[in-house]
């Protein structure tokens, strides 16, 4: 098993590899001037020629790539181009902010998308799963800028209820968590409901109520463990997701996650910080997957079997 | 006559699908005595399995209707136990062997904390765990698998192992009847008289009444003492083992049943089946359900149903014996 989680650990090196180079390469070779960001508008040639060569931008494309490569390998991801600090500390920073988020989103999405997804596939054809399904197909269409505007029209304006911007208390994450969460309790929704409808087909439902045992027990014991190994890889892949995917919520709410620092980077065109970010939600992504997986083989006593062979 | 255990009267039952209704049962009556087994013999497709559901009311909720009839279990209707009771009789007084064993077990569950579950849903008396648990191992080594093997799963186990596991589970409350639903169908011809060999004597140690659905009448002569032989959800053909296998008179679906067995000492081009298909269930035919097929049809088979020939425990649905009476 540890050989296992040691393979999948160091199968990541490649894929950061490559994502570094493509972010590189799309941050160069895109029109825009660092230089003239930093300067302003009046910046005379030589001036801007004489930072671009302090900063070693006048050298050739593989070179800096070769030179990031080099610090980011000693774990060095450089030094924003706008507020001249550290990379990994301004991610680091803000990081917790995009944490909390995706995580109160997500506990939200599995509480509701989970729970309707089972109801709707035990119940089939009744009213709730019509409920569940007619829902689903709603969560999955509403844009989350809008849904946001509007919570914060309704909840912070009109009722007063809830804060519509900062971060200080977990109050704070309420709206944009909700905000964030549609999409994801809609996905996990409409899985939930299609493998549990699968599950409570098989062969093993009917052995066990056949031994007498309960619905309850029947649905939650023996249908749901086997159920949930698709459902699980969605989780893992909308938390992922949220983690870098959330840019446009954490605006509406004036939160300064992650998403909005990497925004801000691309506008300015800061190579390193965009790149940084990159770097650091990806791997946080991977680690994501690597934990579903491990999670997978603590379901699944096949799946255990076939990493212990691997 | 041993006392009987269970007696279907009249059972009728009905799939009610979107494009049609599918008469999977028709009317019919079976009784099991005592440590009686009985084998229920016939097509793919002849109601055997529907009618084993529903004794244990486990018919597609939705679809599965039973339209009429009785099952009475030790002179109760099961048809009008509550849903509580049925679960307190499922498992403890009457349990069911599934036919597929590699699908019959959860995936994720431990093959004792499968049989354990059995064990526990029906703990009335409220045994502890380590009792229930020893009774596991004893359950385990009853079907000849090691009880070390308790903490395995499914997918570690062969077919033949995994039907042993689900007979076990089915035994765990020594019920008074046994519904074994083709337990061999889906092994090996090895071992199939394995388990064969096993069950019968498990029934036989623990005083059970069994039920064999099988389409093989190989399996019915080595381990039954009745046989009800099905065609259309009809038993249209009833008697001892001795009434079917030795008695020249029979359905002539029946005998063309033993003719579709090829037999090794007749040379012979080609083999022997009964021509034509099981009627569609949602539109049985008039009359005698197997008159399309039958060689010996006449007109009246046509148009209507057979009378019940009898001799003995012997009872023939047809009516070519009528006419002899």
């Amino acid at each position: 098993m540890s050989r296992y989680i040691l393979k999948r650990i160091l199968i990541c090196i490649p894929t950061l590899v490559a994502i570094t180079f493509i972010i590189f390469t799309i941050m160069s070779y895109t029109p825009g001037d660092v230089t003239r960001m930093i300067l302003g508008q009046e910046a005379t040639p030589e001036a801007m020629k004489e930072l671009a060569h302090q900063m070693g931008l006048d050298k050739p494309f593989f070179v800096r790539y070769a030179n990031y490569m080099v610090h980011l390998l000693q774990g060095d991801m450089g030094v924003s181009y706008r507020s001249g600090q550290s990379v990994f500390l301004e991610i680091i920073h803000r990081f917790p902010i995009t944490l909390k988020l995706a995580f109160g989103s997500m506990c939200i999405a599995i509480a509701v998308g989970l729970l309707l997804g089972i109801l709707a596939a035990v119940k089939q054809y009744s009213i709730l799963d019509f409920f569940g399904t007619a829902l689903a197909m709603l969560l999955a269409s509403v844009p989350y800028f809008w849904l946001g505007l509007m919570m914060i029209l309704l909840f912070s304006l009109k009722l007063g209820l809830l804060p519509s911007m900062g971060s200080n208390t977990w109050v704070h994450f309420i709206l944009p968590s909700i905000t964030v969460c549609v999409g994801s309790t809609a996905a996990i929704l409409r899985l939930t409901r299609t493998t549990m409808l699968e599950t409570i087909r098989q062969d093993y439902i009917r052995t066990a109520r056949a031994k007498g045992q309960t619905e309850g027990k029947i649905i939650f014991k023996h249908a749901l463990k086997n159920a949930l190994l698709p459902v699980i890889t969605v989780i893992g892949i909308e938390f992922g997701s949220l983690l870098g995917g959330a840019v446009v919520v954490e605006s509406v709410f004036s939160l300064n996650g992650v998403g909005s620092l990497l925004l801000q980077a691309i506008r300015l065109k800061d190579t390193p910080q965009v790149t940084g970010c990159a770097v650091f939600l990806a791997f946080f992504f991977m680690m994501i997957m690597l934990a579903v997986d491990i999670l997978y083989a603590y379901i699944d006593p096949r799946i255990k079997a076939r990493y212990q062979n691997s | 006559m041993l006392e009987k255990l269970l007696e279907i009267k009249d059972l009728s039952v009905v799939y009610h699908t979107d494009e049609a209704h599918v008469y999977a049962v028709n009317a019919i009556n079976l009784e099991i005595g005592a440590r009686e087994t009985i084998g229920l013999v016939g097509e793919t497709g002849a109601g055997k399995t529907t009618t084993a559901l529903a004794i244990l009311r486990l018919l597609p909720e939705k679809t599965g209707h039973i339209t009429q009839g009785e099952i009475l279990f030790k002179g109760e209707d099961l048809l009008k136990k509550s849903k509580r009771e049925m679960r307190g009789i499922r498992g403890a007084h009457i349990s069911m062997i599934f036919q597929d064993p590699m699908t019959s077990l959860n995936p994720t569950i431990t093959v004792g904390d499968q049989i354990y579950e059995s064990l526990l849903i029906h703990n009335y008396e409220g045994k502890p765990r380590d009792e229930l648990y020893k009774r596991v191992d004893e359950l385990l080594e009853l079907v000849g698998i090691p009880a070390r093997r308790r903490k395995d799963y499914p997918h570690q186990f062969s077919g033949g192992m995994k039907q042993r596991v689900v007979i076990s589970i089915a035994l765990a409350c020594q019920p008074q009847l046994l519904i074994a639903d083709e337990p061999t169908t889906a092994l090996d011809v090895t071992i199939q008289a394995q388990v064969l060999a096993m069950m019968y004597d498990l029934k036989e140690k623990l005083q059970t009444s069994m039920i064999m659905i099988t389409h093989d009448l190989g399996v019915v002569a080595q381990t039954c003492d009745k046989v009800a032989i099905m065609y259309a959800g009809e038993i249209i053909e009833f008697g001892l083992a001795e009434d079917i296998f030795e008695s020249d008179q029979h359905h002539p679906y029946t005998t063309g049943l033993f003719g579709s067995i090829p037999d090794l000492d007749i040379e012979a081009d080609r083999l022997n089946p009964i021509e034509g298909l099981m009627p569609d269930p949602t539109a049985l035919p008039c009359g005698c359900k197997f008159h399309p097929r039958c060689k010996l049809c006449m007109e009246i088979c046509k148009t209507t149903l057979p009378p019940q020939w009898h001799e003995g425990d012997h009872m023939i649905s047809c009516h070519l014996y009528s006419r002899e009476k």
